[in-house]
C-alpha cells in the first residue's frame, strides 16, 4: 500500500508549509488510516499562476485534493506522479491521464492580488474528454482556504450528486493539564481541522457542544459554576447566555431543526429526564417520566420525534418519543450498550456508541435497511459520533494512550483520518451545518 | 502495560480470587484509600468538627462502586453510619456528595450515573438520620478521574462518591 504513505508525506509537507506561512497557527495533524481501492481516481493538477501578484499563501489544489481523499469516495493522484501541468482544458493531453487510469482531472489558475484569492478551474472527464464544470471562486482575509473547500464541494456534487460538506466547521473540546491546572477550551475549526478558533476557556470541564442550525451559535455544558450548566454562545461575537443552571444535572443540549427549541436532560425534579425548552419563553415541556437515566436527546430532521438514551431496560439503549410527548419506543436491540445517538440529515442513519464488554465502538444503524448495523470505528473507547451535514462522513472521539483524539471516518467506515491536537486531549467533536457562502 | 505484565496481573487476581473464594464473594482489591477503618462509628458522645480531622471513620471521604452500579456496598456501611451521625450531631453541617464514574460509556450518560451514585449515598445518609437539607449532590460523571489509565484497577478508583463538607 504505497498510497497511504504517499498521502501522509503530502499531508505532512503541506502542514509544514502551512506552519511556515501561518506563524502561531495551532493545527491538527492529519493521517489517512485506510485506503479504498475502489475509490474514484481523480487528479488535481497544481494551479497555474495568474496575474502579476504574489503567489497564493494557500495551496488550493492541495486543499481540494486532501478533501476529496478524506471522504473515502475519491483517490487523488499523488503530486509526484503528476507528470504534466496543464492549467486549461486545451492543454490537457488526455492520453497521459488515461494511461495513469484517471477518471477525472481538475485544472486551473489562481491569482492573489490585493489580498483576494481568485481561482478559475475546470473539471474534465478523462475518458470522454468532456468538460463537466467550469467555475470561478474568490476568497479573502482569513477565508482563503475556503476557496479550496468550496471547489471540492462543487466537484463532489457534480460527480457524486450530493452537496459536498467540506466547506463546513467543526467544534470540539480540548483539555491540557491535570487537576487544578486543567485548562479546557471549546474550539471551532474548519472541517479539516485548520483555522482553530477558541470560543470559550474554562478551568472546569466543558462538554457536549452542539451547533445551532444556522451555524451561528453553540450550546454546551460547562462546570465553571461548580455544577453542570447549559450555555448558548454566539461564535462571532462571543456573547453568551445561561439557559439552565437548575439543581442537579443540566446536560445534553440539542437544538431543534428550526433552532427555536432546545432538547435537554435535567434532573431538578429528582431524576434525569428529557425536556424540551422553548428558547423564546424559557418554558419547559417534560417528555419522560421514569426512574431511569434519560439523556442525550436528539431530534429527527422532521422535528417530529426525539431519540434519546435510557437505561430503563437495565442497560442504556436508544428510545424514540414524539417531540410533543407520548410513549417512548425502544429502537436498538443489538449490543449491550447503545448511547449518544447522532441522527443524519434524512433521519435514516443513526450513529451511536455501542458497547460490548469493555469495547465501545461507533455503530451506524440504517433504519431504511431494516436496522442493519455496521461498525465504523475500531474501539476501544470511542464516543461522540457526529455526522457531516451530507452524511458522507462522521466525526468521533477516540482514546489513544493517555490522550483523546478525533477521527473523521467515511460513512462506510473504510477511510479514517486522525485529527490530533499537538498538545493535550481532544474530545466531544460536533460537526456543524452547511455554511452559507 | 505489556502482555507479560498483563498476564501476571491477571494471574495475581486469579490467585487472590482463589484464596478468598472460600470466604465469601470475590471483589477486586480495593485501592489503598478504600481501606475501611474498623473504628466503631457509634461514638458515645456527639461529634465535633475536630473529629473530622481525627476520627478514622470521618476522615474517610470516599466510597467506591461496582461497574455501572450505584448500590452502597456493605463494606462502606460504617462510613455511611459515622457521617450520618456527624450530620445528626451537627445540624448546621453541610455536605456535598460528588458522584463520579469511570471513563467507559458516554459522558452524558455518565453524568446520570454519577448522580445516581451520589443520590444513593444521600439516601443512605438520610435513612440513617441525616436531614436532606444538609446534603447536596453534584455529578461530575467521568470528568474528574483520579487515575487516567485504561484498566480495571484505575476504573475502580474512579467509580466513587467523594464527600466534601462545606460547613462543619
Amino acid at each position: 500500500m504505497r498510497m497511504p504513505k504517499t498521502l501522509l508525506a503530502l499531508v505532512l509537507a503541506s502542514l509544514a508549509a502551512l506552519f511556515a506561512t501561518q506563524a502561531g497557527a495551532q493545527g491538527l495533524t492529519v493521517q489517512i488510516v485506510n485506503g479504498v481501492p475502489s475509490a474514484i481516481p481523480i487528479t488535481v493538477v497544481p494551479l497555474g499562476q495568474q496575474g502579476s501578484g504574489p503567489a497564493s499563501p494557500v495551496d488550493v489544489a492541495q486543499i481540494v485534493s486532501m478533501d476529496l481523499n478524506r471522504c473515502g469516495k475519491f483517490r487523488t493522484l499523488p503530486t509526484s506522479e503528476i507528470v504534466q501541468s496543464p492549467t486549461t482544458g486545451a492543454q490537457i493531453k488526455f492520453a497521459t491521464w488515461q494511461q495513469l487510469k484517471q477518471q477525472y482531472i481538475v485544472v486551473g489558475t489562481a491569482s492573489y492580488e490585493g489580498g483576494v484569492l481568485k481561482v478559475d478551474y475546470q473539471l474534465w472527464d478523462v475518458a470522454k474528454q468532456q468538460m463537466l464544470l467550469q467555475n470561478t471562486v474568490a476568497r479573502q482575509g482569513s477565508d482563503l482556504r475556503r476557496a479550496g473547500h468550496e471547489i471540492a464541494d462543487q466537484i463532489y456534487q457534480k460527480i457524486i450528486g450530493v452537496r459536498g460538506a467540506f466547506d463546513t466547521r467543526i467544534a470540539y473540546v480540548t483539555m491540557v493539564g491535570l487537576g487544578d491546572n486543567a485548562q479546557y477550551a471549546l474550539v471551532v475549526a474548519d472541517s479539516d481541522g485548520y483555522n482553530p478558533q477558541t470560543v470559550v476557556r474554562s478551568h472546569e470541564a466543558l462538554l457536549s457542544p452542539t451547533w445551532s442550525p444556522d451555524g451561528k451559535e453553540l450550546a454546551y455544558v460547562s462546570f465553571e459554576g461548580g455544577n453542570s450548566a447549559i450555555y448558548i454562545q454566539n461564535i462571532a461575537t462571543g456573547a453568551r447566555r445561561l439557559v439552565s443552571s437548575r439543581p442537579g444535572i443540566n446536560g445534553a443540549p440539542r437544538f431543534s431543526p428550526d433552532g427555536k427549541k432546545l432538547a435537554v436532560s435535567l434532573s431538578f425534579q429528582g431524576n434525569s429526564e428529557i425536556y424540551v425548552m422553548d428558547l423564546g419563553s424559557g418554558a419547559l415541556t417534560r417528555l419522560t417520566h421514569n426512574l431511569a437515566i434519560d439523556t442525550e436527546p436528539s431530534w429527527t430532521p422532521d422535528a417530529q420525534n426525539i431519540i434519546f438514551t435510557s437505561d430503563r431496560s437495565g442497560k442504556p439503549q436508544l428510545y424514540e418519543i414524539p417531540a410533543g410527548g407520548g410513549s417512548p419506543q425502544r429502537i436498538t436491540f443489538q449490543g449491550q450498550y447503545n448511547a449518544d445517538v447522532g441522527v443524519d440529515y434524512d433521519g435514516k442513519k443513526l450513529a451511536m456508541v455501542q458497547g460490548n464488554g469493555n469495547v465501545y465502538r461507533i455503530a451506524v444503524m440504517d433504519r431504511s435497511m431494516g436496522g442493519q448495523e455496521i461498525f465504523v470505528s475500531p474501539g476501544n473507547l470511542d464516543d461522540s459520533p457526529s455526522w457531516a451535514p451530507n452524511a458522507s462522513m462522521l466525526l468521533y472521539a477516540a482514546t489513544e494512550g493517555p490522550r483523546g483524539v478525533l477521527y473523521s471516518v467515511s460513512a462506510d467506515g473504510r477511510v479514517r483520518q486522525r485529527l490530533v491536537l499537538s498538545d493535550g486531549d481532544v474530545r466531544e467533536p460536533a460537526w456543524g451545518p452547511y455554511r452559507n457562502p | 502495560m505489556n502482555a507479560t505484565v498483563r498476564v501476571s496481573v491477571v494471574a495475581l487476581f486469579c490467585l487472590a480470587a482463589a484464596a478468598c473464594a472460600k470466604k465469601q464473594e470475590v471483589k477486586p482489591a480495593p485501592p489503598p484509600e478504600a481501606t475501611t477503618p474498623t473504628a466503631p462509628a457509634t461514638t458515645e458522645g456527639a461529634f465535633t468538627p475536630a473529629d473530622l480531622q481525627t476520627n478514622a471513620c470521618l476522615r474517610t471521604r470516599v466510597i467506591y462502586f461496582d461497574f455501572d452500579k450505584s448500590e452502597i456496598q456493605s463494606q462502606f456501611q460504617n462510613i455511611v453510619a459515622c457521617h450520618a451521625k456527624y450530620l445528626r450531631d451537627r445540624p448546621m453541617a453541610r455536605m456535598t456528595i460528588e458522584g463520579n464514574t469511570d471513563e467507559r460509556g458516554t459522558r452524558e450518560y455518565n453524568l446520570g450515573l454519577g448522580e445516581r451514585r451520589g443520590n444513593a449515598l444521600a439516601s443512605a445518609l438520610e435513612a440513617a438520620g441525616a436531614s436532606a437539607s444538609q446534603i447536596k449532590v453534584v455529578s461530575y460523571g467521568e470528568e474528574r478521574p483520579v487515575c487516567r489509565e485504561h484498566n480495571e484497577s484505575c476504573w475502580h478508583q474512579n467509580r466513587r462518591d467523594n464527600i466534601v463538607y462545606t460547613a462543619e
